[in-house]
């Protein structure tokens, strides 16, 4: 399964692969060994830094470096290397293709890794490799500390994004929810799940086995996903309160649901950012990409603990299950959101039965009333209708980074999307489309 | 020189092949200075409409990943290959496949009803399933139609090349990117890799005789870290698949899973790892052999986790 259920998403695989071995763990009643585990997490967290990297500087950075009415020829990575220069576009190939490089020599390939088993994992490391991710380790640290600064000059200076990240138009009060270890701190591998109401207080924290509790799915019959929601609340439809089950999981869900970040550049980052935000939680959906560079520096910064870590070249990487397997759930966060993996097999241990709530299906519902709320706001009477009016609603999903084929399970590939915009009376008087034939 | 013209496309797919595409690294600002990208939903904002508009034959080649599962998938490969010149196959789940082709093992309307009714968090009374059309207040609303069975590219549209792999890797990526770069391309129908022979030729593990008496699980025991991994009774599907990986798999103490497809000559790649098999039970009793074979718990999904629709069973 780890290896079949990473690849509905070759995106995050890393996600679905850990999410699944985790599984298998509880499925097989085995307790992998502390130097597999912290391998595990060391190639996740380096899986991170090249995922949030990924869609900073390729898929939702455009908007912002290049400005959301530049033209779609140049809105993407190649223009975002023509504006910032070579030299940090330089530093974002060489951080994905470095990180690239950890997870293929940890997880044995750079896409969909093969390493994870119940129990434990397949290989170790030496020294030699282990000094190599150190190194990558430290200059991710770099990067992560140097992408911020992207963020704080492009962003933060200028007040006319500042503006727009702060206005009611990308807002919206939801629940919010994200993985959590002991402390309550951010945790990307392991922990309970945790969900804050809209004023931050905690709503409910569970670990992995009790998700049917909290969780339920609601069936629209015009789309192929689903809209989870926390089941004590129930579905109330496309609204966002206290009342409706409506919650988010993203990586300023994450913040929003913890009490900290586990390093200490991070939680300098993560202060700076909730007080620069007026306060917890943060209602604010462009302050996403924010919380993922903060996310970016957590994960960089955990590497280097794991990698420094004596354990971490141990061989003692495996224990064979011996227990009956019967039924087991694998939770992860995944860059898009909390991810679960729940199966039950017969006693050979073969599946029979299998559920996934995967991390974009937990946004679908706010990113719906997101795009509603966008459109609302941004197209008024007389207002002249353009391309960078359209890229704007876009941008009110692009902090959710979509990942659709891997939230309907049916591998569709794009959205879709068609702005019609009638008069008063109903009469269509502009259409604007994508994805549509 | 004029660029060249290139459009990238994700049907059925994982996202993978998109990523894997990117893992070329800095040969990608290569592929910028000969080639113009004029199509790719994943990384530059063009739209449908722009591909409708260009004309016949004017993209010089387009790499089409994901196999055909919806009737979007299906447009936008006719669609394509009208519009290129040359059509690759890139990735197993064009050429043969791949994962969501393991769905050809059930239909939409059980895949549906696990799907949208029965799953534990699924709240679903009405038992509403998705439509293709549906009228809400704003108007209609439609969805690709989701077909019965995932088809591969070649059995939808002509495929000019293959680039075999779940993804492909790095190396095999810009074999196939240099041949179009260069303009030394292999005769039709190639299957660009590094390697016509199986994923065991490239292998550095110690083979000798294979006999194998049990099956095992690869849960189930740590192997040897130097030895064969078939012949210590884990279902490596190295020797029956197509090399050009470098063997990453074995290499991480885990067996081949076969995402590289048939090595050369083979139709079915399922049906070669099953007499490669039946040659190395070492038993000539027909109940040991059964027993033998039991080991195997799902021996349909296993032979042809990445080739089913691509096969001679194509669905079940």
């Amino acid at each position: 399964m780890p290896q079949i259920t990473q690849r509905i998403c070759g995106v995050c695989p890393e996600a679905h692969h850990m999410a699944s071995t985790k599984a298998l763990d509880d499925l097989f009643h085995v307790e992998p060994t502390s130097a597999a585990k912290k391998l595990r997490e060391l190639l996740y967290s380096s899986f991170y830094v090249t995922d949030h990297t990924t869609h900073f500087y390729i898929l939702a950075g455009p908007d912002f470096v290049m400005g959301p009415d530049a033209p779609p020829a140049e809105r993407n990575i190649l223009g975002v290397i023509a504006k910032v220069g070579l030299e940090l576009g330089g530093a974002v190939i060489k951080t994905r293709h470095d990180n690239h490089w950890v997870i293929q020599t940890i997880g044995g390939r750079p896409i969909h890794p093969c390493f994870g088993l119940p129990g434990g994992v397949s290989r170790a490391i030496n020294e030699e490799e282990r000094a190599k991710i150190e190194e990558i380790a430290k200059s991710s640290v770099e990067f992560g500390k140097l992408s911020l600064k992207v963020f704080d000059d492009i962003v933060l200076k200028n007040k006319e994004y500042l503006d727009m990240v702060l206005s009611d138009t990308f807002t919206h009060r939801t629940y919010y929810m994200g993985l959590v270890d002991e402390n309550n701190k951010v945790n990307f591998y392991d922990g309970k799940v945790r969900v804050v109401d809209p004023e931050g207080k905690e709503f409910i924290k569970y670990a992995p086995r009790d998700y049917v509790k909290h969780l339920a799915e609601h069936v629209e019959p015009w789309t192929y996903l689903k809209f989870p929601y926390l089941k004590k609340v129930g579905w109330k439809g496309f609204v966002d309160g206290k009342d409706s089950g409506v919650y988010r999981a993203t990586p300023l869900s994450r913040l929003n649901a913890a009490d900290g970040m586990a390093t200490p550049l991070a939680q300098e980052e993560y202060e700076r950012m909730y007080s620069t935000l007026g306060g917890k939680p943060a209602h604010y959906t462009l302050a996403t990409h924010w919380a993922r560079l903060i996310e970016l520096l957590y994960a960089a910064e955990r590497m280097v603990e794991l990698v420094q870590d004596p354990e971490i070249t141990s061989t003692d990487i495996r224990i064979i299950p011996t227990a009956k397997p019967d039924e087991g759930v694998g939770i992860v966060e995944a860059p898009r959101g909390t991810l679960t993996h729940h199966y039950i097999t017969d006693e050979r241990g073969v599946i029979k039965k299998c559920n996934l709530i995967v991390g974009t299906t937990n946004n679908y519902a706010a990113f719906y009333m997101s795009v509603k709320k966008a459109a609302e706001d941004l197209i008024k009477p007389g207002k002249k209708i353009t391309e960078g009016l359209l890229n704007r609603i876009e941008m009110a999903w692009r902090p959710y980074d979509l990942c659709l084929a891997c939230a309907t399970h049916s591998l569709p590939g794009q959205l879709p999307l068609e702005v019609t915009i009638y008069d008063a009376k109903g009469n269509e008087i502009k259409r604007l489309s994508q994805g549509i034939e | 020189m004029a660029k060249l013209k290139v459009a990238l496309y994700w049907a059925a797919s994982c996202g993978g092949c998109e990523i894997a595409t990117l893992a070329i690294g800095d040969k990608i600002l290569k592929l910028a200075e000969v080639a113009d990208i004029v199509f790719w939903p994943v990384g530059l904002d063009f739209k449908y409409a722009d591909v409708e508009k260009m004309a016949d034959n004017s993209i010089d080649a387009c790499l089409f990943n994901g196999a055909i599962r919806t009737s979007e998938n299906e447009h936008m490969a006719k669609l394509l290959r009208a519009k290129s010149k040359i059509m690759i196959a890139y990735g197993s789940c064009s050429y043969e496949g791949c994962i969501p082709g393991l769905s050809n093992f059930y239909n939409r309307q059980t895949t549906f009803e696990r799907a949208y009714i029965e799953t534990p968090t699924t709240d679903n009374p009405e038992k509403i399933l998705p439509q293709t059309k549906v009228k809400v207040p704003e108007g209609e609303l439609e969805l690709p139609e989701f077909y019965d069975t995932v088809k591969t590219l070649g059995q939808t549209v002509d495929v000019d090349y293959i680039v075999p792999g779940c993804p492909p890797e790095e190396k095999t990526t810009w074999l196939a990117l240099e041949a179009l770069i260069t303009g030394k391309l292999p005769p039709k129908g190639t299957v660009i890799s590094h390697s016509v022979k199986a994923v065991c030729d490239e292998c550095p593990r110690k083979k000798e005789e294979k006999k194998i008496k049990k099956f095992y699980r690869p849960y189930e025991i740590v192997p040897e870290p130097e030895r064969c991994l078939l012949e210590q009774g884990l279902l490596c599907y190295g020797v029956a698949t197509r090399g050009g990986c470098g063997a990453l798999c074995p290499q991480a103490n885990m067996p081949c899973t076969g995402c590289y497809g048939p090595v050369e000559g083979v139709i079915d790649q399922g049906a070669h790892f099953l007499s490669a098999l039946s040659s190395i039970i070492d038993s000539n009793d027909p109940e040991e052999i059964q027993k033998i074979i039991d080991d195997i718990p799902d021996p349909a999904g296993t032979f042809y986790r990445y080739s089913l629709p691509d096969s001679l069973l194509r669905r079940v």
